[in-house]
């Protein structure tokens, strides 16, 4: 177990280096010239050229490489040119919202979707089963920010139960924080919901066929304790799965929905960094997404082994 | 005198099944009793009901059964009147129930020792130390070792065997009345069968629990019943006492079932050795080497030095348990796995190192029909198209291939005009002849049977082995016969080699090996065999 997790850990490693090499390039090959953005419309191209010397970019490009590697890989993620701070602190700033928004999102979705999926599949054919796969297609096919201003239009400006947006941090007022993360939270959750519903009703169906679910309503078990203590850790493998690609998505799904709601989080940053082409702060963000996305997933396959004994790694 | 009431009445019981299957009674007008202390076997082939009475009388019926008349007494109370509450209440307390597969039929995610305490807390007010005691005991009721270690155990830690044995502690912890047992030995290998099913009995006897125990095998019938049902197509042909049905039955079905049961006394079949050899094997092994990244290799040897040979129209049977390696000897033959040590010649020809494109052409000469019809054929190709892909790929043209194919299924006695169906219009028989065709279209020298007839119900087990020695007799074919089942063997192999644990133990002429057995293995194997006392040719011949 240890060994395995000291070889997933040393796996991040090469991972980490192709991504670095990649957003590096794309980032220099793209047009646009990032000193000119800085500088403003009306300076000088010896201005231009002077930043262009600060920032490094007259440097042959192997080299700006090696200084920006050299650089990360003393903790030192170099300076945002657009915001005037150092990226570190950037992303500090933005983590909270990010996080909170993911960690409500999440906890949202898996605890509605389990159990509709358990409870779709034990009423297979039923009306509630239909419900739930209709909603389901539905939450699929709704773009995250349609749900975003219908939620905001109904909860927030006719019935006024809720802000419409802003963020307020969460050790400033806990209650203030909660109210403003519902509306959000709730936009995003409904495509995870939609899609870990349908998992769960699938991988359940699956497993109540299997023979220990007759054996277990043999013994005279209550329907409940077969469905949640047989049927569900049976089919938890799939449903871990899928909610850990759900986790990878949300990044993604961040990013339409702090701009509906004017959360200034990570998803805001980037959208305002690639349109200012702040290369120090793209470059960051991405690779502290791929490192969550490397780590999280070593976390889903770790937790696979607490809820099936026969996984050993 | 105890109380003679029985445990079990079932009046009149009828099953209807949904529209549209091919008969509309699953179970029809079907009356038996079981009393305290008594085992009644419900016998029959597949599709005749037996299992569907079980779960009715448990409750457990698919959705799609219904039953629609008739009464099932526990006790005298009418369990088909009873609501869901109720019959949890009866479950495991009154009347248990045990299946055919332990392998899947405990929850692989929880220990065993908690899949049993989950009877104890749903129907005792017990704390959890009496629980616990009380599951420690019933452990070792069941004569499991370390009973401790196995209350911790995960049921993949533990042999078939020992599930079974978890699955009549949780059945039994709770003393019922009533215990049915579903195949509970089908699945397992004769050695362990034989210990559970003295197990089944010494429990039953000792706790006057009535059994309801549901087999195929008349072996296992006269093993362990006091009485039995012969069922067809969901009707009650004809029940009476074991001895009776058994050596003199009234109803020609019966007649019939019984009179398929194969013999284990061999059959002298003459055999002399003329024929040239078509397979030899030298030293054969197969050796499994497990590495990890960090971890030291784990090797598993599944054969080792087997030295066989084969004569044309000759069957030599290799007969041993699960994991004894008959299976891995059969795969090397074929070179459907390499084999890691040792030779295999085939005719002059060795094939154990050959390269791949130098094995193609001899590939044609083995051939294999696999254990189950019902996957061994692709369900999107038509049975014509399975049967000429093989000689077409060596060379033969559609329309030579497919005259080829039409007489083959004459060959196996099937109709010619039936090739452009598909594999899930056919009964498991009639599949595995098509296997067996399939098999003969590239006019093979060495036919391996690879548990060919253990799927089939018995009646047409013995049409599928008819089959298959005449056409070895009338082809002259070299027959290579994987098989557990020591019956089947004793009719039809010349030559019989033992495995155990990947070696041959004991190798010789059928007669020989199974009329004077040498080695322990082979005699502990015999003395397993359910029903060995039993002669039922005596039955079809009255």
């Amino acid at each position: 177990m240890l060994d395995f997790i000291a070889r997933r850990l040393i796996a991040i490693i090469p991972v980490l280096a192709v991504v670095a090499i990649f957003v590096f390039l794309m980032l220099r090959l793209t047009p646009g010239d990032p000193a000119a953005v800085i500088a403003g419309d009306n300076a000088t191209s010896d201005q231009i050229a002077m930043i262009r010397g600060k920032l490094g970019l007259d440097l042959p490009i192997w080299q700006q490489f090696a200084i920006w590697i050299g650089d990360m890989l003393h903790g030192n993620f170099g300076e945002s040119f657009f915001f005037k701070k150092t990226v570190v602190e950037l992303i500090q700033q933005r983590l909270e919202p990010t996080l909170a928004l993911s960690i409500c999102t999440l906890i949202i979705a898996v605890f509605t979707a389990v159990p509709l999926g358990v409870l779709a599949a034990y009423r297979q054919g039923s009306w509630i089963d239909r419900i739930v796969m209709g909603f389901s297609v539905l939450g699929f096919s709704m773009p995250t920010f349609v749900i975003g201003y219908i939620l905001i239009y109904i909860f927030a400006i006719n019935l006024g139960w809720l802000p419409v947006q802003g963020y307020v941090r969460i050790g400033v007022d806990f209650w203030q924080f909660l109210e403003r993360m519902v509306l959000p939270s709730i936009t995003l959750a409904i495509v995870y919901i939609a899609l870990l519903a349908r998992i769960t009703r699938a991988s359940i169906l699956e497993v109540l066929n299997e023979d220990y679910i007759r054996t277990a309503r043999a013994k005279g078990l209550s329907t409940r304790v077969v469905l949640m203590r047989h049927a569900l850790r049976n089919a938890a493998v799939p449903i871990l799965t899928v909610i850990g690609i759900g986790i990878a998505l949300l990044i993604g799904g961040a990013v339409v929905t702090e701009s509906v709601y004017g959360l200034p989080g990570l998803g805001r940053l980037t959208v305002e960094a690639v349109l200012s082409r702040d290369f120090p702060t793209i470059q960051a963000v991405i690779l502290m997404f791929s490192v969550v996305y490397v780590v999280i997933n070593l976390l889903i396959d770790i937790s696979y082994t607490l809820f099936d004994p026969r996984i050993r790694y | 005198m105890p109380d003679k009431k029985p445990v079990l009445e079932v009046r009149n019981l009828t099953v209807a099944l949904p529209k549209g299957a091919d008969r509309v009674h699953a179970v029809e007008n079907v009356s038996f009793t079981v009393n305290p202390g008594e085992i009644v076997c419900l016998v029959g082939e597949s599709g005749s009901g037996k299992s569907v009475i079980a779960f009715t009388v448990m409750g457990l019926l698919a959705k799609a059964l219904k039953p629609t008349g008739g009464e099932i007494l526990l006790e005298g109370e009418n369990i088909l009147a009873a609501s869901e509450d109720r019959l949890r209440q009866l479950r495991c307390t009154r009347m248990s129930m045990i299946f055919q597969e332990p392998m899947t039929a405990l929850n692989p995610v929880m220990t065993c020792g908690e899949q049993i305490d989950e009877v104890l807390e749903t129907h005792t007010k017990l704390d959890a130390a009496a629980r616990k005691a009380k599951i420690i005991a019933i452990l070792t009721r069941v004569k499991l070792p370390e009973p401790e270690r196995i209350y911790a155990s995960f049921p993949h830690q533990l042999s078939g065997g020992q599930r079974q044995r978890i699955m009549i502690a949780m059945a039994l912890v709770l003393d019922p009345v009533l215990l049915i047992a579903d195949e509970p030995t089908t699945a397992l290998d004769v050695t362990t069968q034989a210990e559970i099913l003295k197990l089944i009995a010494e429990l039953q006897e000792g706790q006057g629990t009535g059994v309801l125990f549901i087999t195929h095998d008349f072996g296992v019938v006269a093993e362990i019943a006091h009485r039995v049902a012969v069922l067809r197509w969901g009707e009650l042909v004809e029940m009476g006492p074991t001895e009776q049905i058994l050596s003199r039955p009234t109803q020609d079905y019966t007649k019939m079932l019984i009179g398929s049961v194969p013999s284990i006394v061999p059959a002298h079949r003459g055999v002399r050795r003329d024929g040239e050899t078509v397979l030899r094997t030298e030293k054969l092994g197969k050796t499994y080497v497990s590495k990890g990244f960090f971890q030291k290799g784990r090797t598993v040897r599944a054969a080792a030095d087997v030295d066989l040979d084969i004569r044309r129209g000759e069957t030599l049977g290799i007969v041993g348990e699960s994991g004894s390696g008959k299976s891995t000897v059969a795969r090397c033959i074929a070179r459907l796995i390499d084999p890691t040590e040792g030779k295999v010649y085939l005719g002059d020809t060795e094939i154990a190192t050959l390269p791949p494109g130098r094995l193609r052409p001899h590939r044609r000469k083995v051939q294999i029909v696999f254990q189950d019809p019902y996957r061994s054929l692709n369900p999107r190709m038509t049975v014509g198209d399975s049967i000429v892909e093989g000689p077409m790929n060596f060379g033969l043209s559609r329309s030579e291939a497919l005259a080829r194919a039409r007489t083959l299924m004459e060959t196996v006695r099937l109709d010619p005009n039936a090739l452009d169906r598909y594999p899930h219009q056919f009964s498991g028989g009639q599949r595995q002849r098509i296997c067996i065709a399939r098999a003969l279209a590239m006019e093979p020298e060495l036919l391996i049977a690879d548990e060919a007839v253990s799927a089939l119900d018995v009646s047409v087990q013995k049409q599928v082995l008819e089959l298959l020695d005449e056409i070895r007799q009338r082809l002259k074919l070299a027959v290579l016969f994987i098989t557990h089942d020591l019956r089947v063997a004793a009719q039809i192999c010349d030559f019989v080699a033992v495995m155990s644990q990947g070696k041959v133990v004991e190798y010789g002429a059928a007669e020989q090996v199974f009329g004077a057995p040498r080695h322990d293995y082979t005699k502990a194997l015999f003395a397993a065999a359910p029903g060995r006392h039993w002669d039922f040719s005596k039955a079809s011949a009255a």
